[in-house]
């Protein structure tokens, strides 16, 4: 899955980096839905995770959220910023 | 059936009496498999199951195609025996789109490459449901030359058996037969190395797949009308009655009996037994329900919320009711499995 993939195109300083290692899914999700509305608009939050299904289920929730997905910029990292 | 437990338990390779009725036995079966899937008896072989059928398939393809290439061109969502066999060599895996369907520019590119020895395109996929255009696939195959697996094994005995591939798989357990018998079906002029030769397939196995799959299919027409409307109410109700739910799959081009939906924050091995408490058997993709851990490679290759994943397949002995029930108690389960998880508002 292209997603999994480290992507050095999207690599950005995040604004805050959310440690979910060790969490298993839906966990994972569940904070970064908790924590991104508290960033302001633009913000890109780091999510670390290790579960497997992090790779998928992150951008899922981005499309599914609205919020932007910018990439891996390493294995079992995921930026997303928020956009509403 | 009766008479196959009577005269099926002899060796149908030797020549006394009792072996010359098993060998009638499973002429018949053979007979009667083949006229349900629309081939000739010879061109159909009962394996020791699904997998094995798909296994030997591409084996038998990759072999019988060596001197043309060493290739091959599948879709991201076929089942796990065709990736694993995919994985002893070469592949070029084609992707689906957010329904399941498959990239058919890509396929076509891909199988009209050189050294591409063999096709591999389910007829409908196990997990979603999704049906593949199997006919456009098949014109590519033919316009390059290269020989097409079928795997049937979610629509024989529901839908109306596809053409132009060369070899077709099934799996008896899935239109209701007994475990542990597959169909092989290699057509008449297909470059076809077997790797080693199929063992034998107990007698009252084979009868009783073959009679399960004509049963199958004389249902299948009114089978299929009856349970199409109740998946299509499934989908419509979870969709306005759940929050934050993904309903997974073609919506159109689809199995008639099978629906799957993802539910944002619920954790889709609780979900799991939050419903099999409630007298609903269910299966899931999610991760947590994987014994690797690893989320079901289809809904990955979809795009698809992987966690909070339901997979509802219906059979005959579903009822309006027992949907009507499931539709019923879904909502508050998923509700108070997001409470638990602290997942209510977000």
């Amino acid at each position: 899955m292209s997603t999994a993939d480290p992507d050095p195109a999207s690599s950005v300083d995040p604004d805050e980096v959310l440690d979910c290692r060790g969490q298993r899914c839906p966990l994972p999700v569940i904070h970064l839905a908790r924590r991104l509305p508290a960033l302001a608009v633009g913000a890109v939050v780091r999510v670390l995770a290790d579960d497997p299904a992090a790779a998928n289920d992150i951008p899922a929730w981005c499309r599914m959220r609205d919020q932007e997905y910018l990439g891996a910029p390493a294995p079992g990292a995921y930026d997303v910023r928020r956009r509403s | 059936m009766a008479a196959a437990l009577d005269d099926g338990w002899a060796d149908p390779d030797k020549l006394y009496s009792a072996g010359r009725r098993a060998r009638h036995l499973l002429d018949a079966a053979r007979e009667a498999a083949a006229e349900a899937v629309g081939c000739r008896p010879e061109e159909l072989t009962f394996t020791p199951g699904g997998a094995d059928a798909n296994r030997r398939a591409i084996a038998g393809l990759m072999r019988g195609r060596r001197r043309a290439g060493d290739t091959l061109v599948h879709s991201a969502v076929e089942h796990s025996s065709v990736l694993h066999a995919a994985a002893a060599g070469p592949a070029v895996s084609v992707p689906v789109d957010r329904l399941g369907r498959l990239d058919l520019d890509e396929f076509r590119r891909s199988v009209a490459a050189p050294g591409v020895a063999a096709a591999a395109v389910m007829s409908a996929n196990h997990e979603v449901g999704t049906v593949q255009p199997l006919a456009e696939v098949a014109a590519a195959c033919a316009d390059a030359g290269v020989p097409l697996l079928v795997d049937a094994a979610q629509s024989l005995g529901r839908v109306p058996v596809p053409t132009g591939w060369s070899v077709l798989t099934g799996s008896a357990r899935k239109w209701g037969g007994p475990a542990g018998v597959g169909l092989l079906v290699t057509r008449a002029g297909v470059r076809f190395d077997a790797p080693d030769p199929v063992p034998p397939v107990p007698v009252p196995l084979a009868v009783a797949a073959a009679a399960s799959l004509r049963a199958a299919l004389a249902e299948s027409a009114a089978e299929a009308a009856r349970l199409h409307p109740l998946v299509e109410r499934i989908r419509t109700t979870v969709a306005a009655t759940v929050p934050d739910v993904e309903v997974v799959g073609d919506p159109v081009h689809r199995l008639p009996h099978l629906v799957t939906f993802s539910c944002l924050y619920v954790d889709g091995e609780a979900l799991l037994h939050a419903l099999d408490r409630r007298g609903f058997a269910v299966s899931s993709g999610s991760s947590c329900t994987s014994s690797t851990l690893d989320p079901s490679h289809v809904l990955v290759a979809m795009g698809v919320l992987s966690h909070g994943n339901v997979r509802v397949s219906l059979h005959r002995d579903t009822t309006e009711s027992d949907v009507d029930r499931f539709l019923a108690e879904l909502p508050g389960i998923v509700a108070e499995l997001r409470a638990q998880a602290g997942a209510t508002d977000l």
